[in-house]
């Protein structure tokens, strides 16, 4: 099916997705508000908000599939960025949720709000990801923060939940009007919001230098916020430790990856004509973060804090990919970050786990042992972490090496060398929670810790989790193929919107 | 012989039969109870050695180039394959690791008594790691099977391990981790910077790569290997990793997984960067280094209290003599490097495991605690004796073999190298010897040691063939030198030919019409002087 937007039920088509999940996301709401769920535990709730992620993804497979755009300067881009971009934030909600149904439970809290919150966040990651207007990355942006903060804060009961809410909303509000700021120097510069207009008037020299220099600046900076690098990383592990923990996991995985789709789509083709000016900032910027990332998480003894500096060492090598600036570091980003969803969610899911469904245990001599107490999962918890480290024979090794092959592409020996070291950095502390887990006898007055009943469908989901990392790392040829696929029109179309703006006026 | 296997079709399936056997043995062992875990992992790795052993029929020496070669595509859009094959180098480190795998598997029914399951599991595991990095003609798979060793033995030492277990197994893993890190940045290098277009073997040697950039890159694999060896400096991790690791984790670590830094000498080191090799300051280095390595572990070695430790830094000796054998770039040399190889891995591991068997009995490995144990276990001490004294290099033992070749190689070209590390060899007795003598001679003082008992059954079985190789290399290392030339020669060929050829490429275009007469002039100018292509730049 060919979508040229002459009528507007294209838009619908188009966002069928975020449509899906929108009216899912409101009909959660009401069923949650409506008093039937009240006293239950909300189990019925998430399966319901699963089903509305799996008919999203059946509308996305089917615009990947079945449709095509006719140009590629529609304000919704429908190319298979976006697409197999879409996958990885429904997968990463999907994982969250599941994580959440016995949190949520234990927790008491109220189902139909959070499950719905996590909707809408979804759905505004998926807009930003889709968004070739920097008005939409805004709205999606706005539409996904909202949601995130309200889902940080969400235990009103605990202090550090509400103290992570507000902290992430005051520092986000700020860090969004950064981005705001830019988006209108941008808009000043060159007389558009459009992405694929952005980059002709770049391109052909039309764009006001005095105005696209701060806006460039104010762009990075609003999205290094978002993607928590150094120094904008600040809020990261305060946030990160106080929310929820199955919130934590969805921002660690989802929300960077939504912004690092927004900053990609914006940088590499919005401002690829400016490439030699903003590199070297970001560069230096990810090389600054992936060293304070990983040096300050090996001084950790909260793992939920540990995890969340993790993250931001993570943030720090998926910025090598932009600063790589080429198809293969392109790909290598769609492809670190699925697999970043999966494995962190994992480890997640563990923490979650041996916290009790609640936010005890979380210091590093609670994993004391843990593993010769549940040894299935704690086998789980040694692959997520491994992948994490990016060893061979997980999927993290592929990703890791893919943002490496994208570094030398690109000859960025230096960065690619600050790569694999701060990764030896990394080692330390990932290997760090399987020695406890493993090597550690614990001392008898502790006892057994992990008291909670671990649901079936966590085991299930997680054990899938396993087995799509190992996979990934034994046999990555498929998804490689998907995601190498998926970065195919996204750079090109800039030539193509050249032209045709050329040959136009 | 030969028939028998040609009828079983034994060189399509072989290599892959020894890479993942260990591994359904590993899944066999997780499945079965804790009490079958032990007899299980020895069959399934006594299979795997069983089989090994028809390669010394299957593998014939010819060109000296890789045999039973299979390749596959496995990530197509990477240029990455499954790619095996063995050659006179990798034929005896893959029957090293078997045979030291089972023997190791066999010494440990005592050792471990806790966590037996999980135990066996990651012995197979560490198999199966190492003999992919032996076998791999891919880099790619190469690199992913050296780094996955890592974490096997990571948690052996980590969880069955002595006092100090958790800060040897970190230290061993990050260790060897930040060169092996460096090295797959130096790969890449290799793949986009020299253009090699895909990961196998052959597209990496002939990559386009300049002095400076072999120089460069020289440096990140010799990091990698030299850490693993270890070469001087980079020892370290070796004697915390020892001391601290159950016996059969030793042994593996002793006598298979350091031959992983020398392997990587001789088979990627030595050809992909020949120019680099071959520059002086480069193999004045290397040399000094192994030189260093010899004496200065002999020294410390014979201070030590601990006789584990003691045992650990004997490795460190014997591996210089390995690396002054390689980088003498002659063919005595490289030979007499590997054959010190095998028989290191051979006395080193036995010595481990006669560690093990006393520490078994008495729980304690300091040397002043045992003496006269000749009288109380004359086989023991028989089977001793015999390995220390090949440990130490006497002429009718395998280390003889090894350490007069090797310093005859480089005799032959850095004749002053050869004269001090030859004094390594007068420590190795000045501190074994003494070690022998407290621990089996002297007045039999201690009444725990009086009822120390002789060896078992078992003890014999593991401890026979050992001892059997160990004088049988010693009397009769011919078939096993002949086996390996022509493969040390064809590496020395690549080394002092491109070395060559990169020479004259920088100062004269090429002959057309004479290359293979020319060629042949150019190498032959290499033999006669080696290091001369580093002058021109």
């Amino acid at each position: 099916m060919l979508l040229d937007y002459t009528s507007s039920a294209h838009y619908v088509l188009a966002l069928l997705p975020e449509v899906v999940l929108s009216v899912w996301g409101m009909g959660i709401l009401v069923a949650g508000v409506s008093g039937r769920h009240q006293g239950g535990s909300g189990q019925e709730l998430g399966w319901l908000t699963i089903a509305g992620l799996a008919f999203a993804a059946l509308a996305n497979g089917w615009l990947y599939f079945g449709v095509v755009e006719e140009t590629a300067t529609a304000m919704i881009a429908l190319d298979r960025f976006r697409l197999f971009a879409n996958w990885i934030f429904l997968l990463g909600a999907g994982f969250a949720i599941i994580v959440s149904l016995p949190y949520v439970a234990r927790q008491r809290l109220q189902a139909g709000e959070y499950y719905s919150l996590i909707l809408f966040a979804a759905v505004g990651m998926m807009f930003m990801a889709s968004a070739r207007d920097l008005m939409v990355i805004f709205l999606g942006l706005e539409l996904m923060s909202i949601g995130v903060y309200a889902l940080a804060g969400f235990n009103r009961r605990d202090r550090r939940s509400a103290e992570a809410g507000l902290k992430y909303f005051l520092l986000g509000a700020f860090a969004s009007g950064f981005l705001l700021f830019g988006i209108a120097l941008v808009y000043g510069a060159t007389g558009s919001a459009n992405i694929q207009v952005v980059a002709d008037s770049v391109r052909g020299g039309t764009a006001v230098g005095a105005l696209m220099g701060p806006g460039v600046a104010l762009l990075a900076i609003g999205f290094a916020f978002k993607v928590s690098a150094v120094p904008f990383h600040m809020w990261t592990p305060d946030v990160y430790e106080g929310a929820p923990t199955p919130v934590t996991a969805f921002m660690a995985a989802s929300v960077k990856a939504a912004a690092f789709m927004a900053f990609l789509r914006v940088f590499l083709v919005g401002l690829d004509g400016l490439y030699d000016q903003w590199w070297t900032i970001l560069w230096w910027i990810a090389a600054v973060t992936m060293v304070v990332g990983n040096v300050i998480a090996v001084v950790q003894s909260n793992v939920k804090r540990m995890l969340a500096y993790s993250s931001i060492a993570h943030g720090g090598y998926l910025l090598v990919a932009l600063v790589a600036g080429n198809d293969v570091a392109a790909a290598g980003l769609l492809f670190y970050l699925l697999v970043y969803t999966i494995m962190t969610i994992g480890a997640f899911a563990i923490v979650v786990t041996v916290g009790n469904q609640s936010e005890s245990n979380s210091r590093i001599e609670d994993y004391t042992g843990f593993g010769w107490q549940r040894p299935l999962l704690g086998l789980l918890m040694t692959v997520f972490l491994l992948s994490l480290a990016g060893f061979p024979g997980t999927a993290g090794f592929i990703a890791k090496y893919y943002l490496l092959l994208g570094a030398a592409e690109a000859r960025l020996w230096v960065l690619a060398v600050i790569l694999v070291l701060t990764t030896v950095v990394s080692y330390w502390y990932y290997l760090r929670v399987a020695w406890y887990m493993w090597m550690k006898e614990p001392e008898a007055a502790d006892g057994p810790r992990a008291a909670a009943v671990t649901p079936l469908a966590t085991h299930i989901v997680l054990v899938i989790g396993v087995a799509l990392i190992i996979l990934g790392g034994l046999f990555p040829g498929v998804a490689l193929d998907l995601a190498t696929g998926s970065v195919d029109g996204l750079r090109q179309a800039v030539g193509e919107a050249a032209a045709a703006a050329a040959a136009g006026p | 012989m030969t028939d028998l296997l040609a009828s079983l079709r034994y060189e399509d399936w072989i290599l892959h039969a020894l890479i993942w056997l260990p591994l359904v043995g590993m899944a066999h062992v997780v499945v079965s109870s804790p009490e079958r875990a032990k007899n299980l992992a020895f069959v399934w790795s006594s299979i795997v050695f069983v089989l090994s052993l028809g390669l010394w029929w299957g593998y014939e020496p010819g060109g000296g180039g890789f045999m039973l070669e299979s390749s596959t595509p496995w990530i197509e859009s990477w240029g990455v394959s499954y790619s095996l094959g063995v050659d006179g180098i990798s034929v005896f480190m893959v029957m090293l690791t078997t045979f030291t795998s089972a023997i190791a598997i066999l010494g440990s029914f005592e050792y471990v008594k806790t966590r037996r399951k999980a135990f066996y599991a990651l012995m197979l595991l560490l198999e199966t790691g190492v003999l992919g990095v032996f076998l791999a003609t891919d880099i790619f798979l190469f690199y992913v099977f050296f780094e996955l060793t890592l974490v096997p033995m990571y948690f052996i030492v980590g969880i069955w391990g002595g006092e100090r277990r958790i800060y040897a197994a970190v230290k061993f893993f990050l260790y060897t981790a930040v060169g092996s890190l460096l090295m797959l940045v130096a790969i890449l290098y290799i793949y986009f910077g020299g253009n090699a277009g895909s990961f196998g073997y052959e597209a990496f040697l002939n990559a386009d790569l300049g002095l400076r950039e072999q120089l460069w890159l020289f440096s990140a694999f010799a990091l990698a290997f030299g850490i693993k060896v270890p070469v001087f400096p980079l020892h370290t991790w070796l004697p915390d990793a020892h001391v601290e690791a159950p016996t059969p984790g030793s042994v593996i670590l002793a006598a298979v997984l350091l031959k992983m830094g020398t392997y990587g000498f001789m088979r990627f080191l030595l050809p992909f960067f020949p120019a680099a090799a071959q520059h002086p300051t480069v193999v004045a280095v290397m040399l000094v280094l192994g030189v260093v390595g010899i004496i200065y572990a002999a020294w410390v070695a014979a201070v030590q209290p601990d006789a584990k430790k003691l045992v650990a830094y004997t490795s460190v000796a014997h591996m210089g003599f390995v690396v002054i054998g390689i980088f003498a770039l002659t063919l005595n040399g490289l030979q007499g490097g590997m054959v010190v190889m095998i028989s290191h891995g051979i006395s080193t591991g036995a010595l481990f495991l006669l560690l093990g068997m006393m520490y078994e009995r008495r729980h304690t490995r300091l040397i002043e605690d045992f003496g006269g144990l000749g009288r109380a276990a004359p086989l023991f001490a028989t089977a001793f004796v015999i390995t220390a004294l090949a440990s130490i290099g006497l002429p009718g033992t395998s280390g003889f073999v090894g350490e007069f070749l090797a310093l005859l190689g480089t005799f032959e070209t850095h004749a002053l190298a050869a004269i001090i590390a030859a004094t390594g060899v007068v420590f190795a007795a000045y501190y074994m010897l003494p070690m022998v003598q407290r621990v089996l001679f002297n007045r039999l003082d201690k009444p725990q040691n009086r009822k120390f008992p002789d060896l078992s059954r078992r003890e014999i079985v593991i401890l026979a063939p050992m001892v059997a190789l160990m004088i049988g290399i010693g009397v009769h290392p011919t078939p096993i030198l002949e086996r390996m030339e022509p493969s040390v020669q064809r590496v020395l060929a690549r080394v002092e030919g491109a070395g060559a050829e990169l020479e004259t490429a920088s100062e004269e275009p090429p002959h057309i019409g004479l290359e293979g007469y020319v060629g042949d002039a150019r190498s032959g100018a290499g033999e006669r002087v080696p290091g001369a292509a580093a002058r021109e730049d």
